[in-house]
């Protein structure tokens, strides 16, 4: 193959940015079409499924959500009609999505502290340089996330029985009376909280280890020759120079928890009254109703929310660097 | 860090142990129920070892129960939408990291917008697109929309990006084609990402509910976790051994394979920073 050992020379000037495609572009050198042949190969089993299912559905979302499509509609999608932004009107007038939202919104500003709180302590406290059994601890902790929220929330439906159930035997023992927790308007929602920082703060835990590899260790030790204290180093040391990934770690949780939906669906079916319907659950029952339109409507609400997380995300971020 | 003394440290091993009991009592208490007696499981106050340990739980759900079709569906999508993923996603990786082609950047671009894009977002078009296509209820519904993901290629091309750009042009003058230098040199060299890439993706694929959810209609096409939902939300609310030995079976399988493969795993995590 005289063409790629000729080629090679050629390439190495410009092999370090693609700025220089156009240029071999128009040159033709012997390897460029065959490189640009393989490129497109490679890139098109990948192409055709994403454009299929992520991209197509993507933009078909947003017209969904300008129509008054149901299932009624998927053999005669001509009979569609343009409501313009109806939809998304019928949905911020609709108590039950109010609700819903409302829920979502106690499940994420209460859930994602308490989940960074737990992963930050349990990240620090393997950290104060124990040796034995760090990694017992370590996969311990970090083991409900791997596991099915289907199956961890049937279990945990098990677990607060109100009779039957552990935590009120465990409660029982020190003379507390434990409520009927998922049958209560007030506990059902905590409920779902405690098992959703049970389930995930593994992850976040192993970053936070991580990033406290960085945390250089001759700071800790001249803040504690000033007299610092354990906590006073935490707060003034560690917490600062974490706080990238405290920040990362908060956002891709609170997206998360933004979708929960596995929760109340097996633990409470949204009940009692409403007061654990969340907003994927009731995007959802929309769409088993066959309200395709609606559901797009409230499914792009939800989307709005988490891209402006995400874009809150970098404006932090980028802020941090100034 | 070093400014812990020997008490205080008796004090942290003391309060992690603690925590450590509290997290995995609920996988304990899971695995003793799904051997016990639904009259047992009733009982007040709370047994803690099974009194008459029986398989019953277990002997019912794979005859009166379809537990047996539940967990080969689960076990082909997931294998089928790993193996995907795996294969595709490096494909593109590769190509974005080492190759020079138009639209490019235009591919890359695309992959990182919709990186964020919630299941959420797109399912209601895709149920229309996939009723469409008539593969409602089937597992080929289940698992083609699941084939590629922009992680995916994100975490290949990263890796690739990090291998020496020589590799694949001493390669070309050894006289390899573009194909074969992929699969017979870079291939082999991505083994740590595509077995991070690998757990991630069997795991997210066999723990999926809202898809499965929507396209499985039918005993034939239901998953595991679809099974267990709608069982511990339907007639067999009540059935508390049985929904206690389904669950085991959603997890245990995962936990064993977690365990042997688990210094990876939260390497994987670490890097990447997305379960």
């Amino acid at each position: 193959m005289t063409t790629a050992t000729s080629s090679s020379p050629a390439q190495q000037p410009g092999s370090t940015g693609s700025r220089d495609t156009r240029r071999s572009r128009s040159s033709r050198a012997p390897g460029a079409a065959r490189e640009e042949r393989a490129g497109w190969l490679l890139t098109l089993p990948f192409l055709l499924l994403f454009g299929i299912f992520t991209a197509w559905p993507v933009i078909q979302s947003v017209f969904f959500s300008v129509t008054d499509i149901t299932n009624r509609d998927l053999r005669t999608p001509f009979q569609v009609n343009f409501v313009a932004f109806e939809q998304y009107a019928k949905a911020f007038a609709d108590p039950v999505f109010r609700q819903a939202a409302l829920n979502t919104a106690y499940f994420v500003l209460i859930g994602v502290p308490l989940t960074m709180t737990v992963a930050l302590a349990a990240a620090v406290a393997l950290n104060t340089g124990i040796t034995r059994f760090r990694s017992v601890y370590r996969l311990g902790f970090y083991t409900p996330v791997i596991t099915s929220i289907v199956a961890v929330a049937v279990v945990w439906r098990f677990l607060l029985h109100p009779d039957s159930g552990l935590v009120n035997t465990v409660l029982g023992w020190v003379g507390i009376d434990g409520p009927n927790w998922l049958g209560s308007t007030t506990w059902a929602m905590p409920s779902l909280i405690a098992m959703a920082v049970w389930r995930n703060f593994g992850t976040a835990m192993i970053i936070f280890l991580a990033g406290l590899q960085s945390v250089p260790q001759q700071l800790h030790e001249a803040a504690a020759i000033d007299g610092a204290n354990a906590w006073q180093r935490f707060v003034n040391v560690t917490v600062p120079i974490l706080r990238p990934t405290i920040l990362f770690v908060s956002v891709t949780t609170a997206i998360g928890y933004l979708q929960f939906f596995e929760e109340p669906f097996v633990m409470t079916q949204g009940g009692p009254l409403n007061s654990t319907i969340s907003a994927s659950m009731y995007t959802y029952q929309q769409f088993s109703f066959g309200n395709y339109g609606y559901a797009a409507a409230l499914s792009y609400l939800i989307f709005l929310v988490i891209a402006i997380v995400t874009a809150l995300q970098f404006r932090f971020l980028s802020e941090k660097e100034d | 860090m070093g400014g812990v003394g020997a008490r205080s440290r008796w004090w942290l091993y003391l309060l992690l142990t603690v925590a450590l009991l509290v997290v995995i009592t609920p996988f304990i208490w899971m695995v003793l129920g799904s051997f016990k007696t639904n009259a047992e499981l009733r009982q007040v106050p709370p047994t803690w070892w099974p009194e008459n340990a029986t398989l019953e739980n277990f002997r019912q759900l794979f005859s009166r129960l379809s537990f047996g079709t539940y967990f080969r569906n689960s076990t082909v999508v997931a294998v089928v939408v790993t193996v995907g993923n795996l294969l595709f996603c490096s494909m593109v990786g590769y190509a974005l990291a080492m190759l020079r082609f138009r639209g490019k950047r235009l591919i890359f671009a695309l992959i990182l917008g919709t990186l964020m894009i919630p299941g959420v977002v797109t399912f209601v078009p895709l149920f229309v697109l996939v009723a469409n296509l008539g593969l409602v209820d089937t597992l080929p519904g289940l698992f083609l929309p699941f084939l590629v993901g922009p992680f995916g290629v994100f975490l290949m091309r990263q890796f690739v990006l990090g291998l020496p750009k020589d590799l694949v042009e001493a390669a070309r003058i050894d006289g390899a084609g573009e194909f074969r230098i992929f699969f017979q040199v870079i291939l082999p060299l991505l083994t740590p990402a595509l077995a991070t890439l690998g757990i991630l993706t069997f795991l997210g694929s066999w723990n999926n509910f809202l898809w499965p959810l929507v396209v499985a209609q039918t005993n034939d096409t239901y998953t595991l976790p679809v099974a267990l939902a709608l069982y511990s939300t339907g007639q067999n609310e009540q059935q508390y051994g049985l929904l206690m030995a389904g669950a085991t079976i959603v997890v245990l399988p995962v936990l064993v394979v977690f365990l042997i493969f688990q210094r990876r795993f939260i390497q994987g995590i670490a890097t990447t920073g997305i379960k």
